[in-house]
C-alpha cells in the first residue's frame, strides 16, 4: 500500500463507522476527533477494524499515533506495505 | 457437537445486538431463543391480519441525525446502520395529566423548562440545578455509584412533592424494577432518555426494526436458532463449557451471553449457582389493552402522542394488591406521531400497573373474564379524564403479566427485570455474562446498547487485549 492507499483505507473505516459524517473534508494534520465525532467506542472500533480488514494489531500503547490522518498513514504504512487495497 | 465462539441466549434486541458486534468481529456466534420469533420483551404479534407491537408504545432516547454521542447515535454506529435506516418518527406532544396540573413535553427539552417554569414557578430553580446534575452524571459508567436513591436527590432539589410525581410518573412507567423508588442512576438513564431526547416511532413498528437487525445479524454469518429453549448452562467448576437445549441438543461455546435475567439464568446453570438469599426478583408488570378504532384518535380529542395520568392527588408506583391498579396509567396514541402518511387505522393502547401473582392464580374461564373485567375497569377510570371511545372500538386485545410471562420466560412477567442491576454483566461464572434488562441499559435503545456493551466488554476487548 501506498500512503495514499493507507488513508484510502483510513477513510473507508470512517465511512464504514458514522456513515452520517462528512469524511471528505479531513484535514491530515488535524486531530480527527474535532472534526469528526468520534468517541472511545468508535476509536476502539478503528483499531478492530485494522485487526479484521489487515490482520495487524495496534497495542494500546500506540493509539497516539492514531490520532491524525498523517499519524495513522505514517504508523500504519510500514505495516501494511505488503498489503493490497481491497477492490 | 456444534461449538461456537459465542452462545448467546435470547433474541431480544440486547441479544441481537451482541450478535451483530460478535459476527461483525468474525466470532462463531448463535443465537438460542425459546419463542418463535424475535424481540423478547419488545416484539410484536399478529391477529386478524394486523401486528402489534409489544412493549413498544415508543422508542425512548430519539436523537436527530448527526447526534454521534447520543445512545441512539452510538448503537448506529457499533451496528453500522444509518439513521434513515431505522425510519423513526418522532412524536408530536406529550402530557402528563395530574388532577391538579398538567404538564406537556417534547422532543425538545426546552418546551418542559417552560412548563416546569408556568406551572411551578417557585420550583424552577431547583428543577434547573436538578437538571444540571443530570446533565453532568455519568450514567453509562459501568462501575460507578449505583446506590444514590432518586427520591433523595429529588427532594434536595425539588420541595413540591406534586412537580417530584408527576416527573417520576412517566419515568418508572418506562423503565423502574423497584417500587415506589428507584436507583438515581438509573432515573437519569430514564430522564434523559424521555425529557432531554425524546419518543419516537419506527415507521413501521417493531417488526421492521427486528427485521433490520436479524437480517445484518444473518448476513454476518450468525446463525439463529428459534424454539430453541435453554435446558442447563452447564457449568462445572465455575466455567461454562457447553449449553443443553430442551431438544436435547448440546452447543459448546467458549463464552455465554445471556438475556434471559440474572436469576433465570443462574437457575438454568448446572451445576445451579446461588446467589445472595436477598437477591430480589423483579415484581412490576403491566395490564395492557390495545384498541383499534374507525375512526383517529385525535378527531375523539385525543391529540397527544402520550399521555401518563393519575387520578389522585398522589402517584403510586407499586405492586397492586388487585389484578390492576386503575388509578394511573399510560395512555398512547400511535397515529400522533409524525408519519409521513397517516396510518390506516385508529389505535389506542391503555396500560396500567398489574399484579403478577394474582394474574396467575385463576384458571382459564376466571382468567378471560378478569381481563375482560379488568379491562372495563380501566376505561371507566380513564374516561372521568377522557372522552370515552368505545363506540369507535372494532378491534381490542389484552395482554397480562401471565402472558409476558409466557412468551419471554422473564419471571412475574416483571417487564423491567430484577431492581438489583449487574452494570458490568458478570456472574459468578467466569465466562457467563447477563446482557438486557437485568444489565440495568432499558429501552429499545438501552437494551441495545446493553447488548453492545458486554459484547465490547467481556469478548472483542478480551480478544484485543491477549
Amino acid at each position: 500500500m501506498t500512503g495514499k492507499d493507507v488513508r484510502q483505507a483510513i477513510i473507508s473505516i470512517l465511512v464504514d463507522i458514522a456513515p452520517d459524517e462528512d469524511v471528505s473534508s479531513i484535514n491530515d494534520q488535524e486531530n480527527l476527533r474535532d472534526q469528526i465525532d468520534l468517541d472511545s467506542m468508535d476509536f476502539l472500533d478503528i483499531v478492530m477494524e485494522l485487526r479484521k480488514r489487515f490482520n495487524i494489531e495496534v497495542p494500546e500503547k500506540d493509539y497516539g499515533h492514531l490520532a491524525t490522518m498523517a499519524g495513522c498513514i505514517t504508523y500504519l504504512q510500514p505495516l501494511l506495505k505488503d498489503h493490497q487495497l481491497a477492490g | 457437537m456444534a461449538s461456537y465462539d459465542v452462545i448467546i441466549i435470547g433474541a431480544g434486541l440486547s441479544g441481537l445486538a451482541a450478535g451483530i458486534r460478535l459476527a461483525h468481529f468474525d466470532k462463531k456466534v448463535c443465537i438460542v431463543e425459546k419463542h418463535v420469533e424475535v424481540g423478547g420483551l419488545n416484539s410484536f404479534y399478529v391477529r386478524k391480519r394486523r401486528t402489534f407491537d409489544v412493549g413498544l408504545h415508543a422508542m425512548t432516547n430519539y436523537a436527530p441525525k448527526g447526534a454521534g454521542r447520543s445512545p441512539l447515535g452510538k448503537l448506529l454506529k457499533q451496528l453500522r446502520f444509518k439513521h434513515e435506516d431505522f425510519q423513526l418518527c418522532p412524536q408530536k406532544i406529550s402530557e402528563i395529566r395530574f388532577p391538579e396540573k398538567s404538564l406537556n413535553f417534547t422532543n425538545d427539552f426546552e418546551f418542559l423548562k417552560q412548563e416546569v417554569a408556568e406551572q411551578f414557578p417557585g420550583q424552577i430553580d431547583g428543577f434547573l440545578k436538578l437538571v444540571h446534575k443530570i446533565e453532568t452524571f455519568d450514567e453509562l459508567s459501568l462501575t460507578g455509584d449505583t446506590r444514590t436513591q432518586a427520591l433523595e436527590v429529588l427532594q434536595s432539589f425539588i420541595s413540591d412533592r406534586l412537580l417530584i410525581d408527576m416527573l417520576c410518573c412517566p419515568i418508572m412507567y418506562y423503565g423502574n424494577a423497584r417500587e415506589r423508588d428507584m436507583d438515581f442512576y438509573q432515573f437519569v438513564i430514564m430522564f434523559k432518555s424521555i425529557f432531554m431526547e425524546g419518543f419516537a416511532k419506527p415507521l413501521r413498528g417493531m417488526h421492521f426494526l427486528l427485521s433490520l437487525l436479524v437480517d445484518k445479524y444473518k448476513n454476518l454469518g450468525g446463525e439463529l436458532r428459534l424454539g430453541a429453549e435453554v435446558e442447563s448452562i452447564n457449568a462445572d467448576g465455575g466455567q461454562v463449557r457447553s449449553v443443553t437445549l430442551k431438544d436435547k441438543d448440546c452447543l459448546k461455546a467458549q463464552t455465554v451471553i445471556s438475556s434471559m435475567g440474572t436469576v433465570e439464568t443462574l437457575r438454568r446453570c448446572r451445576p445451579e449457582q446461588t446467589l445472595e438469599k436477598t437477591w430480589p426478583v423483579g415484581q412490576l408488570s403491566f395490564m395492557e389493552s390495545i384498541f383499534v378504532l374507525d375512526r383517529e384518535p385525535k378527531e375523539m380529542g385525543y391529540d397527544k402522542s402520550i399521555v401518563f395520568f393519575n387520578t389522585r392527588p398522589q402517584f403510586e408506583y407499586r405492586v397492586p394488591d388487585q389484578l390492576i391498579d386503575v388509578t394511573s396509567g399510560v395512555l398512547c396514541c400511535p397515529n400522533n406521531f409524525e408519519y409521513p402518511k397517516p396510518l390506516a387505522e385508529g389505535m389506542l393502547r391503555l396500560t396500567n400497573l398489574a399484579c403478577s401473582r394474582l394474574w396467575n392464580e385463576p384458571v382459564r374461564r376466571e382468567y378471560i373474564q378478569a381481563k375482560k373485567d379488568c379491562r372495563a375497569r380501566a376505561l371507566e377510570s380513564l374516561f372521568t379524564f377522557f372522552p370515552d371511545f368505545r363506540d369507535s372500538v372494532v378491534f381490542l386485545d389484552t395482554f397480562t403479566p401471565k402472558t409476558i410471562h409466557k412468551y419471554t420466560g422473564h419471571l412475574n412477567g416483571a417487564v423491567y427485570g430484577s431492581p438489583h442491576k449487574i452494570k458490568d454483566g458478570t456472574t459468578p461464572v467466569e465466562n457467563l455474562f447477563i446482557c438486557g434488562t437485568d444489565q440495568g441499559f432499558l429501552g429499545i435503545v438501552g437494551a441495545t446498547l446493553s447488548g453492545i456493551s458486554m459484547a465490547n466488554f467481556h469478548v472483542l476487548q478480551k480478544a484485543a487485549e491477549s
